[in-house]
């Protein structure tokens, strides 16, 4: 397959122009490049959501044009959403053959060929199982042999490593390994460069909507991708020091939620969860998503009332304090969705300054609004944290991903939180914005912050916390010293293997070659 | 940023003008379909509408709208559809009207205290909604067009011989004002503007000041563009729910004001209904905009004013009601055309500057 010259002229923050990339069959071709880069375009250009402007694609010498996917599919070409598309109360066989019905049936003969298809490629497939009783990987493997069934025989995967664990990395791999062995062609998005180098064939680099550079793993190394994808070098590692103090400012005691699900059953959401976060202390919280974390948060925010426990603020007790209060008492947030929690996306940038602090200086006085002053201090803010835009009347829809969360950074920040909780700060952000996010973190710790670090990204984890605790089904099953702790072994805890304090084997070397975000963008 | 900024300006008058011009299109052909020349009765309308005692009546007319629109707008910056404005007012109306007929109090007194009553009782019918939105999560929609179908059978029940009305000749009606409850006029020529128009302009500029320049009216649009973010900003989103209903109710109460402090005096059988509905399509068509919907309350005065002359002229008289939809519906669709195509427009320009600024500093590292 080839793309010569794609140029797609698109309304949002980065258009491609002159993509020139080669896909060799049989290989595994990744495509990396920050966020924002243009690597989603791209793909759906290939699949056929987007017609490019101009350019040509053509595939084994001959020259397509998609309108649809449907064109796309009939060329053998399947995608792997990151989102994934199936629905929880059909089994697996009828999540496959939804839609692609004339082509085996509903039945049997379905049945026969999703077990063919799932032997042949080591998928493991069940297909009677309801998809709303699989993990994250099974139901990732579904979505793989969905594309497979349809005859695909070239596979697109956006960003499939991220919402799994190291553990489950490995086994995908390994299914992308088969599938190649088979003569398959696996076209890989990604912006972790340890797992691009450890799977791909070909690498190409994307940088501002265009390709910037085509390299082979054997010749690279993660600091030089990064340094193409971001097209500058790299700050170079930076030394921890500890500047944990022994004052506590957050303690949580025995906190306790349960909530109703969709089924109207109580489900213990939070069961006895205890912590305690000093003065410039970061304790990070490891866990696969859905363990409770995002409660633990929302409880300590006031946007959901514990069952049970008390919450500590600065020696003052918060437990069923309102939000706001707890936000003027120095609660600054960095959530985990920003456009649903931390952003009014159709609103300007200086309103949006406003959001969560209406009743605070600069914003306020007495019950007015002063948006003098909170239109300075946004221009302050948008100069001093490097926000890309080109002013403060423009909405927030219109900032890429890493401009938006640099804004609200900046906005927590700016009201001197004597407590941070920040929930996957740096997701979805370029590898530019990401560093800059950990440094004002760090700066913020060093003048005796406190921070509650949410992560999926374990080296982020690692790299900036003073000591980690794993959430697993609502409780805080083990701890781990970040200085001596692999990715693996956390990766190993999350999934309920292992509990109490965690020790570094020594006999799992290879892990202690990761990168970590104390190294800057290396773990992008 | 000067550019962008023009754009908004541009784009904030290109929604109205496109509807209204995509209005008076459809409506022509539906003219034409019943063989008359749309033309000729536009010139009828622009002819009769601006003469000196049309306006009068339209803008008369107007006030009452103007304050239906703003119950309606303050529902919808909150993202709440108060579809129950009508009930809110009627009910409101017919309460006031009893209080002031049982009183005979100087003026001063008993004008506010009317005005207190419709607010109270408007408010706390549409805060029945707002308290069961909050407490069992039954949706606005719902509660409020049956809170309407229940006002109409409270005011049934009491607008009756012996209970709180009398009876004058084939109507029923609450007693009579006393003649200290009549509101002031604005003496115009040839027929005095009801003063109310005052009481109307003093809302307007509070809605206004309130939603854009307190922190309160931030935290009502914070919740009515995202409850999630609003939640997360430490907005109470219960309490704004049923704060903003409130507030809806206390708004509709003033709509049967005007006219029972002004022309009727008494809440009889006949008393205006349908003024809440109205409100809903001038909200929509002024875009939630004081200035906007008082224009499009005047539009609509005046399609009303001079819809009757039509019928002179041999024209179908529901014409001007096909032109009331038409133009709603034009109005919805335009603005959301308008709104998106401006969301894109400020992205890409957004982007093309970012991507401009960045090949200057890249040209300046390779020059340097």
């Amino acid at each position: 397959m080839e793309l010569r010259g794609i140029t797609k002229r698109f309304p949002g923050v980065v258009a491609n122009h002159d993509i020139d990339i080669t896909i060799h069959r049989g290989t595994v071709h990744a495509l990396v490049g920050e966020n924002g880069a243009g690597k989603s375009t791209l793909m759906k250009i290939l699949y056929g959501m987007q017609k490019p402007d101009e350019g040509t694609i053509s595939i084994d010498g001959d020259q397509v044009s998609f309108h649809s996917p449907a064109d796309a599919i009939a060329r053998n070409i399947g995608m792997v959403h990151q989102h994934f598309m199936l629905a929880d109360n059909l089994t697996v066989l009828e999540n496959v053959v939804l839609g692609g019905e004339k082509l085996h049936g509903i039945g049997g003969k379905a049945r026969a060929e999703i077990i063919k298809i799932s032997d042949r490629y080591g998928l493991g497939v069940r297909p009677d199982v309801l998809v709303e009783d699989l993990g994250v990987a099974d139901r990732q493997r579904v979505e793989i042999l969905k594309v497979l069934y349809r005859g695909a025989r070239t596979l697109i995967l956006d960003e499939p490593t991220a919402v799994l664990v190291p553990q489950e990395v490995d086994a995908l791999f390994d299914n992308l390994r088969e599938l190649k062995a088979e003569g398959l062609t696996v076209i890989f998005i990604s912006h972790k460069l340890g797992e691009v180098l450890s799977v791909a064939d070909d690498i190409t680099v994307i940088r501002r909507g265009t390709t910037v550079a085509s390299v082979v793993p054997g010749e690279t190394t993660p600091k030089q991708l990064a340094e193409l994808m971001v097209g500058s070098e790299l700050p170079s590692p930076q030394t921890r020091e500890s500047t944990v103090t022994d004052v506590e400012m957050l303690k949580v005691d025995g906190l306790r939620l349960s909530t109703a699900d969709a089924e109207g059953v109580e489900r213990t959401v939070l069961d006895e969860v205890s912590l305690t976060i000093r003065k410039g202390e970061v304790l990070g919280i490891a866990g696969v998503e859905g363990n409770g974390q995002a409660e633990l948060v929302e409880a300590i925010m006031g946007m959901r009332d514990p069952d049970g426990g008390t919450i500590t603020l600065d020696g003052v007790d918060i437990s069923h304090r309102p939000t706001r209060a707890r936000r003027e008492d120095g609660i600054g947030y960095i959530p985990e969705d920003r456009h649903r929690h931390g952003l009014l996306l159709e609103a300007p940038l200086w309103e949006n300054r406003i959001l969560g602090h209406v009743t605070e200086k600069p914003n306020a006085k007495g019950r007015l609004l002063d948006l003098k002053a909170a239109r300075a201090d946004t221009a302050r803010i948008v100069a001093e944290y490097d926000v890309r835009t080109p002013g403060i009347e423009v909405t927030a829809a219109s900032l890429s991903g890493g401009n938006q969360q640099k804004l609200i950074v900046g906005r927590e920040m700016s009201h001197h939180p004597k407590l941070l909780i920040a929930a996957h700060p740096t997701r979805g952000v370029d590898v530019g914005a990401q560093a800059q996010i950990w440094d004002q973190i760090r700066a913020a710790r060093r003048e005796g912050l406190a921070v509650l670090l949410i992560s999926a990204d374990l080296d982020e984890l690692i790299g900036l916390s003073d000591g980690l605790r794993v959430m697993y089904r609502g409780r805080l099953v083990a701890d781990a010293d970040p200085a001596t702790i692999t990715p693996e072994e956390l990766g190993s805890a999350m999934t309920g293997a292992a509990s109490g304090h965690l020790t570094h084997s020594d006999s799992d070397t290879a892990a202690d070659s990761e990168p970590r975000p104390s190294q800057e963008g290396e773990s992008e | 940023m000067k550019k962008l900024d023009k754009n908004k300006l541009i784009l904030g008058i290109a929604a109205p003008v496109l509807a209204i011009v995509a209005a008076l299109l459809i409506t022509s052909v539906i003219i034409l379909a019943t063989g008359k020349d749309p033309l000729h009765a536009y010139a009828v309308m622009a002819d009769f509408g601006s003469k000196s005692d049309s306006q009068v009546w339209i803008i008369n007319k107007a006030v009452p709208y103007y304050l239906s629109a703003l119950a309606v707008a303050i529902g919808f910056r909150m993202n709440l559809f108060n579809i129950g404005v009508d009930g809110q007012y009627r009910i409101a109306a017919f309460f006031a009207a009893v209080v002031g007929g049982a009183l005979t109090l100087p003026g001063f007194l008993q004008i506010p205290l009317i005005i207190l009553v419709a607010m109270l009782v408007g408010s706390v019918w549409a805060g029945i909604a707002g308290v069961l939105k909050t407490t069992r999560g039954v949706s606005e929609v719902i509660t409020t067009i049956m809170l309407n179908a229940i006002a109409a059978a409270v005011i049934g029940y009491f607008l009756q011989d012996g209970r709180l009305a009398v009876k004058d000749g084939n109507l029923f009606h609450t007693p009579n004002l006393p003649a200290s409850s009549h509101f002031f006029t604005i003496p115009t020529q040839p027929a005095p503007l009801d003063g109310f128009l005052v009481i109307a302009v003093v809302v307007g500029f509070a809605y206004w000041f309130v939603l854009n320049r307190t922190r309160f009216g931030f935290d009502l649009r914070t919740v009515g563009q995202s409850e999630s973010a609003a939640e997360a900003g430490g907005v109470s989103v219960k309490r704004m729910i049923v704060t903003s209903m409130l507030l809806s109710g206390g708004a509709a109460g003033l709509i049967g004001m005007p006219t029972l402090l002004g022309t009727s005096y008494n809440y009889g059988t006949d008393f205006p209904i349908g003024i809440g509905f109205t409100g809903i399509a001038i909200a929509l068509l002024g875009r939630n905009h004081p200035v906007g919907m008082a224009v499009a309350a005047l539009l609509w005065g005046f399609l009303e004013r001079t819809g009757t002359q039509l019928e002179f002229e041999d024209y179908q008289q529901e014409i001007v009601g096909v032109m009331q939809g038409v133009i709603v519906l034009c109005v919805v669709v335009a603005y959301e055309l308008v709104r998106r195509y401006g969301l894109r427009l400020q992205q890409r320009q957004v982007g093309e500057e970012l991507a401009a600024q960045a090949r200057k500093t890249e040209k300046a590292e390779v020059s340097a």
